[in-house]
């Protein structure tokens, strides 16, 4: 059986809802609700780059190289703002994190 | 082709439990692991894509430096992490229930949806043969030509994301001596030292 976009779609589609699901599940530990994201990121990813190959267009991948760029920059500032978090409160619990009545 | 059939299934299949591990483990440090090894397969699906560039970008960034900081961060704080694994079955029910309800509808998209004819006729940057010219060497030719303002737009978004991260994590700590440099280079000879005659035979 010949694979085809229709797999990857649905591999990046099952990725996707993985890392929505991640969210619900962890909600108070913000590490795996940031890792959650980043299988996200993953399954857009492979969403671009399948339509990319099966369409015979190179901007898909283009864009993926964006894509992680961003998602490279997005993690960093997280954990960056996560140990300024737990320095200044000794906790990560997101249930806490009400401060500013938002 | 049956290889391929074969290796996409695996891949597959490996990066989905991975990632289900990544959601699902008790401990941090082995949900990082998982990611590591859900980025490892899908590499490895790139390469079966042919996205060899990607491929190596997502090994050198996600698996060599994203990751690795998950790693030092869940290492370096001291968190109580069954504290907060309380509750994690209470938002089983509702979580599960809207991914189902997310996955059966994007699976359904995805079913019921098959390419346009006339979808290739608008390719802006048609992929020529891998024999002819590499993946890395057209992808390079593109970004460095047309999109060339987008790649720096990126550079300058990692610029911002690195200064970000150094200004919130920098601290200033007292009581630890610092270089000033300004100080050394208005330091004078007079004020630096004193020519005292000293007589022979005689100490200072």
């Amino acid at each position: 059986m010949e694979i085809g976009l229709a797999h990857y779609l649905t591999l990046s589609a099952i990725l996707l809802t993985l890392g929505i699901f991640g969210i619900f599940l962890n909600r108070k530990n913000v590490i795996v609700i940031l890792m959650s994201v980043e299988l996200m990121l993953l399954a857009v990813n492979i969403n671009l780059v399948a339509f990319s190959t099966f369409l015979n267009d190179l901007v898909g991948q283009v864009f993926a190289l964006f894509i992680l760029t961003v998602a490279a920059g997005e993690a960093a500032i997280g954990l960056a703002i996560l140990v300024v978090y737990f320095r200044n409160r000794g906790s990560i619990a997101v249930e806490d994190i009400h401060h500013m009545k938002g | 082709m049956i290889i391929a059939t074969l290796a996409f299934y695996l891949f597959a299949a490996l990066t989905v439990a991975s990632a289900f591990m990544v959601i699902a483990s008790r401990n941090p440090v082995h949900s990082v692991l998982f990611l590591i090894l859900a980025f490892f397969n899908s590499a490895a699906l790139f390469i079966l894509l042919g996205a060899e560039f990607i491929a190596m970008i997502l090994i050198v960034v996600y698996v060599g430096a994203v990751a690795v900081l998950f790693l030092f961060v869940v290492m370096m704080l001291d968190i109580n992490f069954a504290e907060l694994r309380q509750g994690f079955l209470q938002y089983l029910p509702v979580g599960a229930l809207i991914g189902l309800i997310l996955m059966v509808e994007l699976i359904l998209v995805v079913g019921g949806w098959h390419l346009s004819p006339d979808a290739l006729k608008v390719v802006a940057a048609p992929i020529t043969e891998a024999s002819k010219l590499t993946n890395t060497e057209q992808l390079g030719g593109l970004l460095y030509t047309q999109y060339v303002y987008l790649f720096q737009a990126a550079g300058m978004i990692l610029l911002v994301a690195m200064i970000g991260a150094i200004v919130l994590t920098h601290r200033k700590r007292p009581g630890v001596k610092k270089q000033v440099i300004a100080d050394q280079v208005y330091r004078r000879p007079e004020e630096a030292m004193v020519v005292r005659k000293v007589e022979p035979g005689q100490g200072v």
